[in-house]
This record gives C-alpha cells, structure tokens and sequence, in this order.
C-alpha cells in the first residue's frame, strides 16, 4: 500500500502504530479478532468467491479488487473438496498474521530507481508504505496435506517414478490433478481473504492512531501478488502457443506492459511485484518486464532467501539484543514470540540488494523503489 | 509404566537429534521400539515448538489413525498432532503409545492448551513433510527422520 503519509508523519507516531497494529491485527497461537464469527456457509463462501467476500463484508473496497492478482478470485474454487479438518483450521485462523516469516511492515520509499514508473504507481521519496505477507494458513497447509496422500496413490496408479516421496504428483489433466486445482483456487482464495482484511485492519489502526479519514490517509492498494500457486497460463514454446501449468513457488508472477491479464492502470508499467526482505534492510518494489515472458514464464524472485538455518540464526542472536539493536537503527520490531523474532534476523537472510539486482539485470523485471523498514509487526 | 521426563542430556541413550537445514529443520527420532520411536517423535516434535518444561499434564487426548506404511503412519501421526495444536492450540509433553503398526497407531497425548505468558513458541511448524522420509530399523533399535516445513 501506498499512503498520503510522509516518513516523519510516521516517525512520530511510530511506537503508537506498531503498538496498535499488534492489538488489532491477530498475530500469536490462537489469535484471533472476537468481532469475527466465521459459519461454515460463509466459510465455503471465502473459498469460491476470494476477496470478493471480503469487499462484500465490508472489508476494504471493489477498487483494491482490480489490484490483486486474478481480481482476488481464483475461478473453480471447489468447498467439496475441502476436508473437514482443513474447514476447522482455516475457521480458526482466517484474519490472522501467522509466525515464521508472516509480517506488516511500516516503511517509506528511501530511494527511487525509475522515476516515471514510480509516478504511475504513486510512490515517491520519503512517502510511507505498507507491507502486508500472509497467506492460506492452516487451511492452505491441511490442502497440502489431504492432497499429498492423494498424489502418493495416484503416482502409484500412473506409474510415475518419484526421487523423494515429498514430489508426488499427477498429470495436470486426471481427476486427482483437476481435483488438486478446484482445491487450490479454495485456499488461493482463502489467502485473497485473509491479506484482505488485514489490509482493512491495517487501514482502520492509521486512522486510529492519526485520526484522520481514509481521504487523507490514502492507503491505497499497489498490488497483491501469490508466491506458492500453480496456474494455467498461455505461454509461447518454440514460437507456438501453448496452454501451460506454470508453479510458482517461491516465486511470483511478473507479467510486463500490455499483457492482458493486469490491471488497466499498469498496462504502460507492467505489473508490480513486491520483494520483502529482511527486517533490517528493505524490501523492493518492481514490474514485471519483457524478458520474464522468453525466460521464465512470467516469473520472477519472491524474497531475499535464508542463508542462515533457524537454528543457526538463534545461535548467531545469542546474547544480542535483537529488538534494541533494530531499534538504534530506527525500526520497532514487535512479535508475538520472541523465537520468531530471533529466527528472521537480518544476518539470517541474503542481501535483498544482491537478489533485486540479478534480477533486474537479467531483464526479468525491473527496479522501481527501495522501501526501508521503520515498523513491524510479527507473529 | 512411568515415564521419564523429555531431557536429552542427562539420559543414556539419546532420544532424538535435530536436523539443520537451511530453510526448514528436521529431526531424527530414536526407539528401542516403535512404539518409543513414535513416542519420541511426538516429544522432539513439540521441543522444536516450545520450551516443554512449562507444559503441564492437564488435559488427555485419544488418537487413533487407520493402517499405513511406517512412512505415512509416522507423518499421519505427527500431522494429527499439529492440527490440534493449530486448532485447540495445545501443546503437548508426554505420548503414550498403546499399540502400532501396519494396523494402524493407538495412542494418548497429554499437555494443555498455550497460554500467553506461560507457554513461548520457539518455532511454528507450518507442515509435516515426505521429504527424505524414513523409518527402520538399525542395528536392533528403531529410527526415523522426518523433515518440517516451517
């Protein structure tokens, strides 16, 4: 999101915001907001309709719609094929952060690359931005689940010899396959939702804190993009086109000017992507460019990638004072535990800086702005 | 029978270890049998999650899953685990297992639910995985590795 606010309107107030953020936006084990009551109809509803449910509810508004990836709806999202379990977990956890890696990020534009692409986005120096990285939850990770003990009997039944147990699969076209995608579009659909109303959260605690209306706030969205998700796209193979299943994992989609599946607004940009770093660096916004089409489909980087193990990063954290650290730096860190704050040190993580500019310099998308960190919350 | 409590330092044999990968963590669990090598799965599995000296016994759970491979029935046994920890949110310390095999897993989990400022979560465990699964049997005792996503 982009906003109306500058880096010293947030600067001011930063202790306040990141304080409030963490009140409003559930983010710990078993979280969650008393003011959300989720049936299991209106459930099955997030899972065909995406954040379509969430606008309808009231969360946020239709134009946030036409800046997320697919309008915030996978078509074919199937409930039926949504396990029990998975209903029960993602019941429990929809409007929720999550730990691990999940974060809202408070932070401004430090540096702009390309000042005409910057324009139509509406970024400029110093403007402060949000960052919103959640996904499916549980309910994402019991599809996973379900679906794995589908795909072990079905590469058993067509023949397909596995290198590790974890790669099962089956062809794109079988019943198991077209069942495996009716349940994705649900959990896809899911994580539209869940991003949605955070968003909307997120929105409601600036004008808490700076008591002021949407109107000047201008939180508006960018763009909302997946990083773990098959889709079937039309790509050009040996000079014919082709109907392709592309996967996406831990990658995302970077499509350039003119393609027919972004947003009217982006055509002369390219699509926006969003690359997170770590907590103590900064993260970079990017379009999609000509090249990711000859080369990868569409795609590019999703993050800065761990160079450290959890474990590691703990050890390398010991005796530090991580919080206080971030904090001479300019950036309030807040998390539910302090394990996860631990795990996601700066050092654990490449240097976004390095990974941006492979990628802009191999032409699969381009660098528009630097955003530096001044806030976060963590699950 | 009682059981001993879960610290790897001050006992002969060792009952797990941890896998350091960079973007996820696994373990290998060790049994003198399969029933202690699922037991201990399910401890080294909630010492990756939280600190189990703050865990009480206060509450019993029955879990029952139907016959598979070892492979499966160790990744359907964990799994079940962390959906009641995603769902009920608990946190459990002690596993009773009563019967396992090709048959199937019988067994009785106890712990209490997390509370704020009792209970820390180290890690949050996203998925049990296949990846580079293994259970056998290894110079007459039993092993297993399991890797997480996280």
């Amino acid at each position: 999101m982009r906003s109306g606010l500058s880096r010293t309107d947030i600067q001011g107030r930063l202790k306040e915001l990141v304080e409030a953020l963490f009140v409003n936006i559930p983010s710990g084990v078993g979280s969650h907001r008393k003011d959300l009551k989720l049936n299991r109809e209106e459930e099955r509803r997030v899972l065909k309709k995406g954040a379509r449910w969430a606008v309808e509810k009231g969360f946020g508004s239709s134009e946030d719609l036409d800046h997320i990836e697919e309008h915030g709806c996978i078509e074919g999202g199937n409930p039926d094929r949504i396990s029990e379990k998975a209903m029960e977990r993602g019941k429990a956890q929809l409007g929720t952060l999550g730990s691990g890696n999940h974060f809202v990020e408070v932070g401004y534009v430090a540096e702009v690359f390309d000042e005409d692409i910057a324009r139509a986005l509406g970024l400029s120096k110093d403007q402060a931005t949000v960052i919103v990285h959640t996904g499916s939850r549980g309910l994402g990770h019991q599809v996973c689940d379900d679906y794995i003990r589908v795909m072990l009997d079905a590469a058993r039944k067509y023949q397909i010899e596995l290198p590790d147990t974890q790669l099962c699969c089956a062809p794109v076209s079988s019943p198991e396959g077209q069942g495996y995608l009716e349940a994705m579009a649900c959990a896809a659909n899911f994580a539209f939702t869940n991003r949605q109303m955070i968003t909307h959260w997120v929105r409601e605690t600036f004008e808490q804190v700076f008591k002021k209306g949407p109107k000047d706030l201008k939180l508006d969205l960018i763009y909302d993009v997946c990083h773990n998700i098959a889709k079937i796209e039309t790509h050009t193979v040996d000079g014919k086109k082709r109907k392709l299943c592309i996967h996406r994992k831990g990658a995302t989609r970077a499509f350039p000017p003119n393609h027919p599946d972004i947003p009217s607004d982006y055509q002369s940009t390219g699509q926006p992507v969003l690359i997170p770093g770590d907590m103590g660096r900064c993260s970079y916004v990017l379009v999609g460019a000509e090249r990711a089409m000859e080369e990868t489909f569409g795609s590019t980087c999703h993050g800065a990638g761990r160079v450290m193990s959890r474990h590691q990063a703990i050890r390398a954290a010991k005796g530090r004072a991580i919080v206080r650290e971030l904090e001479d730096k300019g950036i309030i860190v807040k998390g539910a535990s302090r394990g996860t704050i631990l795990e996601e040190i700066p050092d654990a993580y490449k240097d976004v800086n390095d990974v941006v500019n492979v990628v802009h310099h191999a032409g699969i998308s381009r660098k528009v702005a630097k955003l530096v960190p001044m806030g976060v919350i963590k699950g | 029978m009682s059981k001993p409590k879960l610290k790897t330092a001050r006992r002969l044999t060792k009952r797990f270890e941890i896998l350091d990968h960079t973007a996820d963590i696994g373990v290998i669990v060790y049994g003198e049998n399969l029933r202690a090598l699922f037991e201990n799965a399910g401890g080294a599995f909630f010492h990756l999650i939280t600190d189990l000296r703050k865990v009480r016994r206060r509450i019993e759970k029955r879990i029952d899953i139907g016959g598979e491979s070892l492979d499966r029935l160790m990744v359907d046994w964990l799994s079940e685990l962390l959906y009641l920890h995603d769902v009920e949110n608990l946190l459990f310390k002690d596993f009773r297992v009563e019967s396992v095999g090709e048959d199937g897993l019988r067994a009785i989990a106890k712990g209490e639910p997390f509370q704020e400022g009792v209970h820390v979560i180290k890690t949050e465990v996203k998925a049990v995985t296949y990846h580079q699964i293994e259970v056998r049997q290894e110079k007459g005792r039993w092993r297993a590795r399991v890797i997480f996503d996280l």
